[in-house]
């Protein structure tokens, strides 16, 4: 019997095209690969914030999502796993990508298996991923696999970064690594469930209790 | 079904003349605004309840007893009442006092405030703002209803044969709703005491009212109150109104763009697409309103936001003017069509006075040194009278 899992993708890149939303997806199609190597069904949510810009500062402002962000919001707290992928900008994730996560509740990532992507202009900011990406991760309550990946400029036109012969090496070692990682995460462990306050809530005599 | 207005009493600058109102204008706005409503026959005034600059909100109880003086059938209601940061005590006193003073025209909207800096001003730590509101209402539902409490909680030093006075009017306290905007365990918290619920849904998406409302009526429901479509709910809404829609859109618009809590954010159209904010002609606001049931079902009580953001008072009443005589009239017989008649009004202190079995002075003489009654003696004295 296959199984499946939810794969939700936040790709934090301005321009388009994207070496952010690039990379985002070289990272789903060899989590995919790995996935389907584990005979498990990939249901893929793929949020691009660039589209959800003005609305998730609407949302800061007003207190409440639109309708299409809410959507986001949802594909990504309902998913079994996150990929998510931001540009470095002045030593950090970028300010998009943060707002996002600033408006999706604390406690909705948690148990979230994660990997994390980033891209750069030099490979001198790579560690951005375990200074800034990942202690977010980590006060969210997600689980974030050891690997992380970062591509700078050089890294898209350096040899080993495409189909070479061999073993890859490079960029393509990285994404393959931390796709395994992730997919070997996703897979041990059951599909999240997300509870809903509004269908269960707490029984007024247990409120009553706690005081 | 009732109709009204509430206020949150933001001193803000008029936009469009650069102009701040002073404490003492907002302040005596707010009575004007009042009279008016009850003039133009809306049936309920609220105020809400802030202790901070920008806001002349604070002692609510004074402001509704002023407004009681000077009107003669409008409810005076909070929307809403700290229940978080004020002593249920004194809740239960200041309130049970209004209620004497305009003859039962008070009901209160219990709120926990979305101020965290107001906690430590009265004592209390927002991280137990839940827990506040929880137990502080349980109290206050017992000095209303019991003549002595004895009572210890966690957040505030116990009550040993304790009597608030003065007794709510007739024996009959004030009927209570309870507002959240999105928290399940408010909407739970009405539903188990049977009060009213009340979504101030005027910056929130009707997909969000729908939950919270469908939650709490499903849970009215379950604590034996009554079939989920005979709880009581209310909801907030937002309009401003010209002939021409088009001329509402231009003339409030600077309002909007510059409103505290959602200026700077969505723009008009796409915050009236998501809220109930309308704005436009009063046909418009008609349709619009006369849909919120189809929503959340069958409700009791409407209230509108008509005051803030700056507008100018001499056009917060022309507009409380059309909303009264173009628009509630309307919306009346609206909401009339296809109600059915086992769906309940919002009670009121008559209504409740006639549920209890009439009225009932609920006096508790205390043990003097003059008299030598004592409570005990009085009850005595009128079951003897009342078995004779």
């Amino acid at each position: 019997m296959t199984t499946s899992r939810r794969i939700a993708v936040v790709s934090a890149g301005l321009r388009q095209p994207s070496s952010t939303r690039l990379l985002a997806d070289r990272i789903a199609d060899a989590a995919g690969r790995q996935f389907a190597a584990r005979d498990v069904d990939v249901d893929l949510r793929v949020v691009e914030l660039r589209e959800h810009a003005h609305d998730l500062t609407n949302h800061l402002l007003s207190g409440f999502p639109s309708a299409s962000l809410e959507q986001a919001i949802k594909a990504v707290t309902t998913a079994d796993g996150l990929i998510a992928v931001s540009p470095i900008f002045t030593a950090s994730y970028s300010g998009l990508f943060k707002t996002f996560f600033d408006v999706v509740d604390a406690d909705a990532l948690e148990g979230m298996s994660v990997l994390l992507g980033a891209t750069g202009g030099t490979e001198r900011h790579s560690l951005a991923l375990e200074h800034a990406m990942r202690p977010l991760f980590t006060y969210l309550h997600a689980i974030v696999v050891p690997t992380a990946v970062y591509a700078a400029t050089s890294d898209w036109g350096a040899e080993d970064a495409g189909d070479g012969d061999g073993a890859p090496t490079g960029l393509t070692r990285r994404i393959e690594r931390g796709a395994r990682e992730f997919a070997e995460l996703v897979t041990g462990r059951e599909p999240r469930q997300t509870a809903d306050p509004f269908a269960v809530p707490t029984p007024f005599e247990q409120l009553l209790a706690e005081n | 079904m009732q109709f009204g207005i509430f206020t949150v009493g933001d001193v803000t600058t008029d936009p469009t003349t650069g102009r701040t109102p002073t404490e003492h204008e907002r302040i005596k706005a707010t009575v004007a605004i009042a009279k008016k409503a009850e003039d133009v026959g809306l049936d309920v005034f609220a105020t809400g309840e802030h202790h901070n600059p920008p806001f002349i909100a604070s002692a609510p109880t004074t402001t509704l007893a002023y407004i009681g003086a000077q009107t003669e059938r409008i409810i005076l209601s909070t929307a809403t009442t700290l229940i978080t940061t004020t002593d249920p005590v004194l809740i239960a006193e200041n309130y049970a006092k209004l209620q004497h003073l305009t003859d039962g025209r008070v009901d209160l909207m219990m709120g926990r405030g979305n101020t965290g800096p107001v906690y430590p001003w009265f004592g209390k730590d927002i991280r137990d703002g839940i827990a506040l509101a929880v137990e502080n209402y349980a109290l206050l539902h017992r000095l209303w209803r019991e003549d002595v409490v004895d009572w210890q909680g966690r957040l505030r030093t116990p009550l040993q044969g304790f009597t608030s006075t003065p007794r709510p009017l007739d024996g009959v306290p004030p009927f209570v709703w309870h507002g959240s905007i999105r928290s399940p365990e408010i909407a739970e918290q009405a539903a188990y005491y049977g009060d009213g619920f009340f979504h101030n849904n005027i910056f929130w998406p009707m997909s969000h009212t729908k939950q919270m409302v469908g939650l709490y009526r499903r849970r009215f429901e379950h604590y034996g109150h009554g079939p989920a479509d005979t709880a009581i709910v209310g909801l907030g809404g937002q309009v401003f109104m010209r002939p021409n829609s088009q001329d509402a859109i231009r003339e409030f618009r600077p309002y909007f763009d510059v409103a505290p809590v959602y200026g700077h954010g969505p723009s008009l159209e796409e915050f009236m697409d998501q809220t109930p904010l309308t704005v436009g002609s009063p046909q418009q606001v008609i349709d619009r309103y006369a849909a919120m049931r189809d929503h959340v079902g069958h409700y009791q009580r409407q209230l509108f936001l008509m005051d803030h953001a700056g507008l100018p008072l001499d056009i917060v009443l022309e507009q409380i003017e059309i909303l009264g005589t173009e628009v509630v009239p309307v919306l009346r017989r609206e909401m009339a069509i296809g109600r059915p008649e086992h769906i309940p009004d919002a009670p009121t202190h008559a209504s409740l006075v006639a549920a209890a079995g009439g009225a009932r002075d609920a006096t508790v003489h205390a043990d003097d040194d003059v008299t030598g009654r004592t409570a005990e003696n009085v009850a005595a004295t009128e079951n003897a009278e009342a078995a004779r």
